[in-house]
């Protein structure tokens, strides 16, 4: 690109060298200017020409070449802005929402048959989110984009597993326990299909994203070295100018130089300030909300899993060196281990107080949680079913609440983080707002100026 | 290469026990047809279940084969002195193989009795998934917790439960239920994870060799269920090409396998699908996955009671019986249950009738006769 580019530019002067031009009896066109080229360089006024010409194609050049590589970066920008990372936090809710659904399904059945009318409204809230994000994913993406199969598979897996749902509830509701048979293989299906996938679309997503800021922040080299060339061509200009006619300004010469920077600062201090904006956005934004996100999935599961040990009541196990312990139970803590260190993890990243508060509170309630937690199992382990479940589901003092808490404070945390994002990328977006055209524009009049400084010095040979 | 030939040997492995199997299976058969040169196959007849087991239970030790020979015609004459010795050697009736019974205390007993605190619970496995025998009945408003109840166990088996407790412990609810999938049983008896296991458990000669257990307490049979339209008619040809579920680690499944392979159930006949309770069957039944269920008949029923669209087709095909699960070593355990039964047979008020009447009798036809286990033999000496 950048070889085209430069030889393109520099034609006129390496043209005359090339062409044999032996004397054939028909010249062509191009021998014929080439010729005439020759001709114009060895007189005065030839060169002015030739180098006006240049001057003029260079500061275009550099304008034109300033427009493209910033319409390619702002829209990178806008793309992280408006459309990648929205998409990448939609996929979060998608897991989260999925996940949050079948919590509430399982706390439900543990409930028994009357079902409260908040893990209902809960389930259903899962249902519903997943289902409008799901109908955004697809919109955005393109027929061939990796997530498109994703997003089509959790579409049709969505629908079959309400109705395995409704039908454990139905069945629950009679007093039959073929609606426990039901909820464990709509669970199956949350657990083995339906979270994976969402888990991919999340991974395919966050690529996206990665890749868009790949394409919004690396420097406009190819810009920056034709500025510098063309501001390096009009001082040369000016100096045989002064050294040949002992005049300082030419006022054409000038008009170019000064558009010629004004473009190339503006490029450069646009470009800087949009580039911090955006590693800003990433650093403090991104990568928070990352953290927090894989924070809140993972308190996500460790509730699912802390219901499924009441619901399954012993029925799953797992050998973990020489001793067999409650597979659910073994992955709640393991859960929590995550969520602890994703906590640890986010406070680090929380860069000022509203974004450290919420943090500190929820891993407050996460301790809180884990003491409740082991005093219900402690009542399971001695046989105390019933006590333990008041524990986990029942009307106060509850893990449930403590789970509520960890989850409405990364909600904060995570609406705080978005703020922070939004608006550190969009002063990065913003900072490059204007410049495609105005560097064209500056281009244009700085090209003009050049021709015109040069013609009125050639208009002195006339 | 090396790989390679490893798992070149691990696939003959599987082949040669498949092969030892199949061999034994056919010299059974074929001495079984030589010495009795009766017509009546055991399929039909619901008796016949011991045999069934033994002939399982052979296959699996080759060198034993010869020995199955006479089983078909002790079956069908069990319980004579003679044959008492042999039978505890290879194992026809399993359901007698068990220990006298006895009040009195043992090491078992004392370690359960002296657990600290409110860990002195009997710990049982039971299901929380077999309608009216143990499960979770969510309408209930048991356990006065205020948040809807319901999660207390109920059926036949958690009867006996609480019985057992009564009678070790002084307190019928002094029970730590453990919810065990039907492959899991005998890991979570062997490993200590329970100390019973009251889970409509069929004994067989195979589980024997694990476990102990109690003398039989219910009487059933492997039935085939299916939807009322389905033109399934029982164990017969017209399962070919159907799609049957099983519980993992049942005995029903153990039957499929061999009677697919000798024959008596056609080769078309896909078992592929096992899950881990058997009332995951009923679930995959109705999503059209499996065309029908065998399960036993108790359980079968059960399920039926859930759903009027699907009911029991054909007859029994084997007869089992349901037994008490302990440890192998626990003969002071074995002793008290098997007392704790012939007490709970004998109450009239609160005993086993009653626990029919109040779980079973609405699912099985009111008549329990037919569910009534044998009296009780004990010829396991120790």
């Amino acid at each position: 690109m950048t070889l085209t580019q430069t030889r393109s530019a520099e034609a006129p002067p390496a043209a005359p060298a090339e062409p044999p031009a032996p004397t054939p009896p028909r010249r062509t066109a191009f021998a014929e200017g080439a010729d005439r080229l020759r001709h114009a360089a060895t007189t005065e006024p030839g060169r002015l020409r030739i180098i006006g010409a240049l001057l003029a194609a260079l500061v275009l050049g550099f304008g034109a070449v300033t427009a493209w590589e910033t319409t390619d970066r702002a829209s990178a920008a806008d793309d992280v802005l408006t459309s990648s990372q929205p998409l990448s936090s939609d996929a979060a809710d998608i897991y989260r929402s999925l996940a949050d659904a079948n919590t509430a399904a399982s706390s439900g059945f543990l409930a028994g048959g009357q079902e409260t009318a908040e893990s209902r409204a809960r389930y259903e809230k899962g249902i519903r989110t997943a289902a409008d994000k799901l109908v955004t994913a697809a919109a955005n993406a393109d027929p061939d984009s990796p997530s498109t199969p994703t997003i089509s598979k959790l579409n049709r897996l969505l629908p079959e597993y309400k109705g395995l749902v409704e039908r454990a509830r139905t069945y629950n509701r009679q007093g039959f326990p073929v609606g426990g048979a039901y909820l464990r293989y709509a669970n199956e299906k949350m657990q083995q299909e339906m979270l994976p996938a969402a888990e991919d679309l999340y991974t395919k997503e966050n690529q996206r994203l990665r890749s868009d800021y790949g394409r919004a922040t690396p420097y406009p080299w190819l810009a920056i070295a034709l500025g510098t060339a063309a501001l390096a061509a009009l001082a040369w200009a000016q100096r045989r100018n002064y050294l040949r006619t002992n005049r300082i300004l030419n006022h054409g010469l000038v008009a170019a130089t000064v558009t010629t920077t004004a473009v190339l600062l503006w490029l450069l201090v646009g470009h800087t300030l949009a580039r911090s904006g955006l590693n800003d956005s990433h650093d403090h934004g991104v990568r928070s909300l990352t953290v927090l996100n894989d924070a809140r999935i993972a308190s996500l599961k460790a509730r699912g899993n802390e219901n499924l040990t009441l619901v399954a009541r012993g029925a799953e196990t797992r050998k973990v060196g020489d001793e067999t312990v409650d597979a659910y139970d073994y992955d709640f803590e393991r859960n929590m281990d995550t969520l602890a260190k994703g906590l640890t993890h986010a406070r680090r990243l929380a860069d000022d107080s509203t974004g450290e508060k919420p943090v500190a509170a929820a891993v407050g309630n996460m301790t809180e949680w884990q003491k409740r937690h082991d005093a219900a199992r402690k009542q399971d382990d001695n046989g105390n079913y019933q006590q333990a479940l008041n524990m986990v589901i029942g009307p106060r003092g509850t893990t449930g609440e403590c789970f509520d808490n960890v989850d409405a404070n990364l909600a904060t945390a995570l609406k705080h983080e978005q703020n922070e994002f939004k608006s550190a990328a969009t002063d990065g977006r913003d900072a490059l707002t204007g410049l495609p055209v105005g560097a064209a524009v500056l281009a244009v009049i700085g090209a003009l100026g050049a021709v015109l400084g040069i013609g009125r010095r050639l208009s002195e040979y006339r | 290469m090396l790989n390679k030939a490893r798992r070149m040997r691990a696939g003959l492995r599987g082949w040669g026990g498949v092969g030892a199997m199949f061999t034994a299976c056919a010299l059974a058969l074929l001495l079984a047809l030589l010495l009795t040169c009766t017509g009546s196959t055991a399929r039909t007849t619901p008796d016949a279940a011991p045999a069934a087991d033994t002939g399982s239970n052979t296959a699996r030790n080759a060198p034993n084969a010869p020995n199955a020979a006479p089983r078909p015609g002790t079956a069908h004459a069990p319980g004579t002195m003679a044959g008492a010795a042999a039978e505890a050697e290879d194992c026809t009736a399993p359901e007698k193989q068990t220990l006298s019974p006895s009040d009195a205390d043992g090491p078992a007993i004392e370690a359960i009795k002296n657990r600290p605190g409110e860990k002195r619970k009997l710990i049982v496995g039971v299901d929380q998934n077999s309608y009216r025998w143990g499960y979770r009945n969510p309408n209930s408003d048991a356990g006065g917790s205020g948040n809807g109840g319901g999660t207390r166990l109920e059926g036949f088996d958690i009867d006996l439960v609480h019985r057992i407790a009564e009678d070790i412990l002084g307190d019928p609810d002094a029970v730590q239920f453990k919810a065990i999938p039907t492959a899991q049983r005998i890991p979570a008896i062997q490993s200590g994870r329970v100390d019973l296991v009251v889970r409509t458990m069929t004994i067989t000669c195979d589980r024997l060799k694990d476990v102990a257990f109690s003398a039989p307490y219910f009487k059933t049979g492997q039935q085939v269920l299916a939807p009322k339209t389905s033109p399934v008619t029982g164990y017969d040809e017209t399962l070919a090409d159907r799609r049957i579920c099983t519980a993992k680690g049942s005995t029903a499944y153990a039957k499929l396998e061999e009677d697919r392979k000798s024959g008596d159930l056609p080769a078309s006949t896909d078992i592929s699908t096992q899950v881990p309770n058997q009332l995951d069957c009923l679930v995959r039944l109705q999503l059209g996955e499996v065309d029908a269920v065998v399960n036993d008949g108790a359980l079968a029923a059960s399920q039926a009671a859930q759903d009027p669209t699907v009911e029991l087709k054909g007859d029994a095909f084997t007869t089992e019986y349901y037994g008490v699960a302990m440890k192998k070593d626990a003969d002071d355990l074995v002793r008290r249950v098997n007392q704790i039964l012939v007490d709970w047979r004998k109450d009239t008020k609160n005993g086993w009738q009653a626990s029919y009447d109040t779980w079973l009798s609405a699912t099985l036809a009111g008549d329990s006769s037919k569910s009534e286990p044998p009296a009780p033999e004990y010829l396991r000496k120790s």
